[in-house]
């Protein structure tokens, strides 16, 4: 069903994948809906997809996260975005792994951030970001304080608190009080932006495995080409999502 | 000892838009002109290449064409009494890098000032008397008029291919169009881009209240398109990574689809990347520069001798290069002395969102200048006297992308994180457009740049330090907008809608992004004593030093900058070529 795209010289670049036609009646949209374009990961697959992606997760040897580190992540990924209801939760969409990998690169290490002195990590917080740690550096000092404050407040790391009490420790966490020490005041709105960036990012990231988040909300992807869907208004888009790397869903 | 290399006519810092539109012109008047870039060299293809282009994590959220704060940043504070400190991480505003500058990853909103802005201060004092400006506000005349500008702007349209309706040609009101926008010569150069369903929905309801909608006029091409220079655009495609990106396809003006390879053809004309400017070098003559020093990507230090220096780096970094060279007096906002670093503003932004659970917006369906645009509350329709401040926006509802990381907007009311945020994003997603405001900001006596008494950059050189805060006047105007604004929302009957916009004691927040539409600092005018920069751009203490960007602005304008500052260079230009190159000396 492949067709490639002629209308002008300037548009070369997104040929390789089929684009829904204005003139498309609703069997036809009804049969591209169902995932039928493609390698299809359809409605039907989806809880199959969700358990093997569960088994990908548990299999995975984290390359930044120590064992007790690697446990917090997974427990408040879980909270963050639980897997039950609709939809991927965290854990199913492989947001630990992106959380990983990242934090193993050039976003932890700071590469692209300005990490020189002095510092005054008190600073007004509309001055932004200030505390003299990297990322990668800010995760597990944070991640240990926390495990500390649980154990002290509860008897446990924050992992091993049933869900009610780790919801209550979040909530905690995002307003500030207990407040963690200064250099650490924005652990939670970084992790929670990151976990969205995993839930969101292309799967090349190591995240939103098989683009389950992007079909969640009705996200294309890469697609790329949308002209003529400019002025069809009110019109549910009827295709599946495309990655970088090509996969369709 | 730098390593000296061999002289150029003219040398030029920065090959962004104004690099590179002044390096054409004068390559074309004859000039041996070379061009240095500090960050890398970039072109479509590879580097904006689908499909890698399409990642909104890489380039849309970790800023992967943007400027590093490792390697170049400056330093904020609210106050003059509060300690500067590093922007380390971006946020607020995203200065560009590399060749194209930030001209490869704007939206492409092209708007020309109106008369009234570009006068602003002769407007209200015969308007409104000069009372009516309070105490600190420091605006000023440009020194250049609109009719001046008018062949600049159009020649910088027709270079990119403006698709838009014109809304006054030759003095004649057009149907359509924006009827308060300044006489223009001729008509945009393409029709407009076709609308989206949230842009039809906000020209009804605009339409209906008594105003006057028209589409933005828009950098993405709606059909083919050919250039003074022989450059090509094709049409643009929707494809929803606009901003932030550089355009897969051609359709976007940037100078890599308007200028760049039309220029390398020159044999007079060359260009190096990875060479970072550290400073002007003043001549012995005291009046005029001999060149400019860089550190090349092997950290050796060049001095590369030039008759003729053209700033063309992004605004705040051309004011770091002259407090640095000691070219003109820095300001001093005490004594109320010295021009360098006076007078930086920014632009006062407010939205509203409305959320329809049953519409279907298909918001990834988006190009960066597709929106619907009132301007019936520009600067030049609004009674300052009885409104009680000074300014103007724009009104538009937009949709530029629908990328799920930074474009996840969800209703008051869903939880920010947990079960249910996971069902908000599913139910909201796609269910909401927004109505914003762009306007003005004013200049005051204590809101500029000087140099970092702190903190040094990786060449060891005091960092740009940005004093700046919101003002009363400015938190006026935009309140004044959301009261037009919530009415049109709630006209139009949303499940539910939420507004952001500046309250009274709002105070700047450098962790938000808000816009790259940093002006000021290097301001041009007729008054030495208020103004760095003569009406041609050319420094007043060095006549051949000139300053491209809105470095110049005296305060901004309510509309995006890149179409004055477009028209500026060309300006500028028009004044080397055709005055400057035949007897080179100050300009008056």
């Amino acid at each position: 069903m492949t067709r490639s795209v002629t209308d002008g010289a300037h548009r070369p670049l997104t040929t390789w994948f089929d684009r829904p036609s204005p003139l498309a009646g609703p069997d036809r949209r009804a049969f591209m809906k169902a995932g039928a374009l493609g390698v299809a990961i359809g409605p039907a697959s989806a809880g199959a997809l969700a358990q093997t992606s569960r088994a990908e997760l548990d299999s995975y040897q984290p390359i930044f996260f120590a064992a007790a580190e690697w446990a917090f992540i997974l427990a408040a990924c879980a909270r963050l975005i639980p897997s039950e209801g609709e939809g991927p939760g965290a854990l199913e969409a492989h947001v630990p792994i992106f959380l990983d990998r990242d934090l193993a690169g050039p976003y932890g290490r700071g590469e692209d951030w300005h990490m020189g002195g002095p510092h005054d990590p008190n600073a007004p917080e509309a001055l932004g970001f200030q505390s003299p740690l990297t990322p990668a550096q800010l995760f597990r000092a944070s991640i240990a304080e926390v495990d500390a404050m649980c154990a002290r407040a509860f008897g446990s790391p924050f992992a091993g608190l049933d869900a009610a009490r780790q919801e209550t420790t979040l909530k905690f966490l995002e307003a500030g009080k207990p407040g963690l020490r200064p250099e650490l005041r924005d652990f939670f709105s970084m992790l929670w932006r990151n976990v969205r960036e995993g839930y969101f990012s292309d799967p090349r990231h190591g995240g939103n495995r098989g683009m389950m988040a992007w079909r969640h909300i009705g996200f294309p992807g890469a697609r790329g080409a949308f002209r003529e869907w400019a002025d069809q208004h009110d019109r549910e888009y009827p295709l599946g999502p495309v990655s970088i790397a090509g996969e369709r869903s | 000892m730098a390593r000296r290399e061999r002289k150029a006519d003219a040398v030029i810092v920065g090959l962004g838009w104004t690099g590179s539109i002044l390096a054409m012109e004068l390559a074309q008047a004859g000039l041996d002109v070379l061009a240095l870039e500090r960050g890398p060299d970039r072109s479509t293809v590879p580097d904006f290449a689908y499909p890698k282009m399409l990642d909104e994590l890489t380039y849309g959220v970790r800023y992967g064409l943007m400027s590093r704060p490792r390697d170049s940043t400056l330093t904020i504070r609210r106050t003059r009494d509060e300690t500067a400190l590093p922007y380390r991480v971006l946020g607020s505003f995203l200065p560009g890098e590399g060749v194209g500058g930030a001209g490869v990853h704007w939206n492409g909103h092209t708007w020309r000032a109106m008369p009234e802005e570009l006068r602003l201060r002769s407007y209200v004092a015969e308007r409104f008397g000069e009372s009516v400006i309070p105490d600190g506000m420091t605006i000023q005349d440009w020194g250049v008029s609109y009719d001046e500008l008018e062949p600049h702007y159009d020649r910088f349209e027709y270079l990119c291919g403006i698709s838009g309706q014109a809304g006054n040609v030759g003095g004649v009101i057009q149907p359509g169009g924006n009827p308060f926008e300044g006489r223009r010569a001729r008509p945009y150069p393409l029709p407009p881009l076709p609308p989206t369903l949230n842009c039809m929905m906000f020209e009804k309801t605009a339409r209906e209240a008594g105003y006057h909608p028209f589409p933005m006029p828009s950098a993405n091409a709606s059909g083919a398109w050919v250039n003074e220079y022989g450059m090509q655009l094709g049409p643009c495609n929707f494809c929803g990574f606009c901003e932030r990106f550089g355009c897969i396809n051609y359709s976007k003006a940037s100078p890599q689809t308007c200028v760049l390879d039309a220029l390398k053809r020159k044999p007079n004309f060359r260009y190096r990347v990875k060479c970072d400017v550290l400073r002007v070098e003043k001549a012995r003559d005291g009046r005029s520069a001999a060149g400019v020093t860089y550190v090349d990507e092997r950290g050796e230090e060049v001095f590369q001798p030039a008759d003729l220096v053209i700033l063309a780096a992004y605004a705040y970094h051309n004011v770091h290069l002259l407090l640095l060279s000691g070219i003109g007096a820095p300001y001093d906002p005490v004594a109320g002395t010295g021009v360098v670093g006076r007078n930086y503003a920014y632009q006062m932004n407010g939205s509203t969102t409305l959320f329809f659970k049953d519409r279907h917006f298909n918001p990834f369906v988006g190009a960066g200048s597709n929106a619907m645009v009132i301007d019936d509350f520009a600067i030049n329709r609004i009674d300052f006297a009885r409104e009680g401040f000074i300014g103007g926006s724009y009104i538009s509802s937009g949709q530029f992308n629908g990328q799920p990381i930074r474009s996840m907007v969800l209703p008051s009311g869903v939880p920010g994180w947990g079960a249910g945020w996971k069902k908000g994003v599913k139910d909201w997603y796609g269910r909401s457009m927004s109505i914003g405001s762009h306007g003005s900001n004013m200049s005051y006596r204590d809101c500029y740049l000087d140099l970092d008494p702190t903190y040094v950059d990786r060449y060891g050189r005091p960092m740009l330090r940005m004093t700046f805060d919101w003002k009363r006047n400015d938190i006026r105007m935009t309140q004044f907008m959301r009261s037009k604004i919530e009415p049109l929302a709630k006209g139009m009957q949303p499940t539910s809608w939420r507004s952001g916009f500046k309250g009274d004691g709002a105070r700047y927040d450098v962790r938000p992004y808000q816009t790259t539409h940093n002006v000021g600092g290097a301001v041009m005018g007729t008054d030495p004593r208020t103004s760095t920069l003569n009406r041609y751009l050319q420094c007043w203490d060095a006549h051949n030093v000139f300053v491209m960007g809105a470095s110049a602005f005296p305060q901004n304008i309510q509309y995006n900058p890149t179409g004055t500052v477009g028209a500026l260079a060309y300006w500028a230009a028009k004044a080397l070529r055709e005055d400057y190159l035949r007897f080179p000396r100050p300009l008056t």
